[in-house]
């Protein structure tokens, strides 16, 4: 179990905090019972909030400079000397720049580096398309060993950040910047890595999501609960890999229509993880992946990208919409199971 | 301490046994990194068989010294210094490249008994090192990470973000080699992409440089009793060596980074080996 006594969960509120500045903040208060946890940044201490742990346990953050590819082999040799070296970059940088690192000097050897990604998807927007991160859930997924996360908001962050401590192995935690209202009301509901949490449960439709998706999901599925008296199954799909394999199935049994969303290219990421467990079940259903659709970002602030590309409640009314006036071959042994 | 007569005689051995084991990988293994590994046999020599704090029945002692073979396709020179210093029976070798075996052109740390690391994507021993060497820090222990890398390997620029860092975080215990046998894939370093003047990067890096003779056990031991006791800055080994080193044939040819030959070549390589230095 890790090592957390007295959390005090009003002091990480989050109504009024960043994801990021969360996740700092429980890092520095993880790290006061548990001296094998180190720090590192590549010059993103303030922008990651790891900034909050850095002040706090300055003889065990290490702050590279502008050097990624180090920064992730200074983590494995940390971990190989038996540390748990938490890391903080973009998500573009942690997955892409430092790639190689990631997967041959930690993955590879299985070491419990911490890999805490902020500004992932669309959420830094206006930066521009180079500090876009669409790719990595692809990327990550495909590295044996490595567990991916992706938290709803803020609560969950912290809550996946304390988990994470107790995987033997590499772990990757992929966070916007966190400026999103939060989708959990507070900390009071069981985080398991690998467990799909059932935000709202429904008949007619799921929708299968993660990050700032769910929050926009259980609005979307409240309107259309009203309007459309449709009863819509939200699925928070926090952990990418290991996916809950008997949420999806379960799904596809009671509701027979899905829809995965995320901030994220549609390629290789958590619809394409969904996507496999529903062909490999043999079990027909409506299935839609609703995300980047293998394209290159568009530039804009994270609010006015989301609602371009659908990730909004609306653009998620619409895709339910359109998706329960089609059709799908029944499975004739449907019954049975 | 400079090296006893009968300490030098007693590297000197097991340095030439350590070059025809690497030629015998050469055939076991179907091909090798022959050059390379031949370059630093009285590197690993030093280090395993005489500064290395380890102990082979105990591969994970804590506080051990640590070493990163950050050129790893020199795995054919490393994988049977481990053997020979105890750490698995030599008959192992025998499966090298082979299916299922512990042992390839590159090591693997999670199945080598006394490998510290996988490596041989070129470019991440040094910040792996850097690693190690803030742990020890933090822990506050006594012991060293030693990181040899290739000439050729200072190419890649991940190697200069690791070498800034360890200066930058003061690591008197991380000590750096490079294998300066001036040759890679394509041809000499100064053609495929001049290095010099070399120990002045490293100079300006950070780091105290110490040019040697890399194959000189007497001049590798002044080397390495300097770096061992290091204070504030940490220690490069420029290791001046020749690729191929103790078969005529080899030596200084590019054809031997990587290699494979029959029988006869082999026979004939040993031969030379067993005689040189007498």
């Amino acid at each position: 179990m890790a090592v957390i006594t007295g959390t005090n969960w009003n002091a990480y509120d989050g109504a009024t905090m960043t994801a990021r500045e969360i996740y700092g903040r429980t890092l520095a208060h993880m790290a006061e019972y548990n001296d094998k946890i180190v720090g590192l940044t590549a010059d993103l201490e303030k922008t990651t909030a790891i900034k909050f742990f850095a002040d706090k346990f300055p003889e065990r953050f290490y702050n590279v400079g502008i050097a990624e590819q180090n920064m992730f082999g200074i983590a494995a040799g940390l971990a190989k000397a038996g540390l748990i070296p938490f890391a903080s970059t973009m998500a573009i940088f942690a997955t892409m720049r430092a790639g190689e690192q990631v997967r041959t000097d930690i993955a590879y050897q299985n070491l419990p580096v911490k890999i805490i990604a902020t500004h992932a998807g669309i959420s830094f927007g206006h930066a521009g398309t180079t500090h876009h991160c669409t790719e990595d859930f692809a990327i990550m997924r495909a590295i044996p060993n490595m567990t991916v996360i992706c938290p709803a908001d803020g609560i969950e962050t912290s809550k996946a950040v304390q988990a994470c401590v107790d995987i033997p192995g590499p772990v990757y935690v992929r966070i916007g910047r966190g400026f999103e209202p939060p989708c959990h009301e507070n900390d009071q509901y069981d985080f398991e890595i690998g467990k799909a949490i059932t935000m709202r449960d429904g008949t007619d439709f799921t929708i299968i999501c993660c990050g700032i998706a769910v929050l926009q999901a259980m609005n979307a599925a409240r309107t259309l609960a009203e309007n459309d008296g449709l009863s819509v199954r939200v699925i928070n799909m926090h952990t990418i890999k290991p996916i809950d394999r008997e949420a999806i199935i379960k799904a596809v049994m009671d509701t027979r229509r899905i829809l995965t969303i995320e901030e994220h290219n549609v390629l290789g990421g958590l619809g394409d993880a969904v996507g496999s467990v529903i062909a490999e079940s043999g079990k027909g259903c409506v299935f839609r992946k609703h995300g980047m659709q293998d394209v290159f970002s568009e530039i804009g602030y994270a609010e006015d990208l989301y609602a371009y590309y659908g990730f909004d409640a609306n653009g998620i009314v619409d895709k339910v919409r359109e998706m329960m006036g089609m059709e799908f071959e029944a499975d004739e042994s449907w019954e049975d199971e | 301490m400079a090296l006893t007569a009968e300490e030098k005689r007693k590297l000197a051995q097991i340095a030439k046994e350590l070059r025809v084991t690497i030629i015998d990988v050469m055939a076991w293994s179907g091909g090798a990194h022959v050059g390379g590994s031949l370059s630093i046999v009285e590197i690993l020599t030093m280090l395993y068989f005489k500064y290395l704090n380890i102990d082979p029945k105990d591969p994970d002692m804590e506080d051990r010294d640590r070493f990163i073979l950050s050129k790893g396709h020199a795995a054919a020179g490393y994988i049977p210094a481990l053997a020979k210093r105890g750490y698995f029976p030599e008959e192992e070798l025998k499966s090298f490249n082979h299916f299922r075996s512990p042992f390839a052109m590159h090591p693997d740390s999670k199945k080598i008994r006394g490998c510290d690391a996988s490596a041989g994507s070129l470019g991440h021993g040094l910040s792996m090192a850097v690693g190690l060497g803030l742990a020890a820090k933090y822990l506050k222990k006594d012991w060293k990470t030693v990181c040899l890398m290739g000439d050729g390997e200072c190419c890649e620029g991940s190697v200069w973000e690791a070498a800034m860092s360890a200066a930058h975080f003061k690591l008197d215990n991380v000590i750096g080699i490079v294998d300066r046998n001036k040759l890679m894939i394509d041809g000499t370093t100064e053609q495929v992409m001049a290095l010099e003047p070399f120990a002045d990067k490293w100079r300006d890096f950070g780091w105290k440089v110490l040019e040697v003779d890399g194959h000189d056990l007497d001049a590798l031991d002044d080397a390495f009793a300097e770096a061992w006791s290091a204070e504030g800055v940490p220690t490069l080994i420029l290791a001046n060596t020749v690729k191929g080193k103790g078969v005529d044939f080899m030596e200084n040819n590019v054809v031997y980074h990587y290699a494979s030959a029959d029988s006869a070549v082999c026979e004939q390589a040993k031969e030379q080996i067993l005689k040189g230095g007498e």
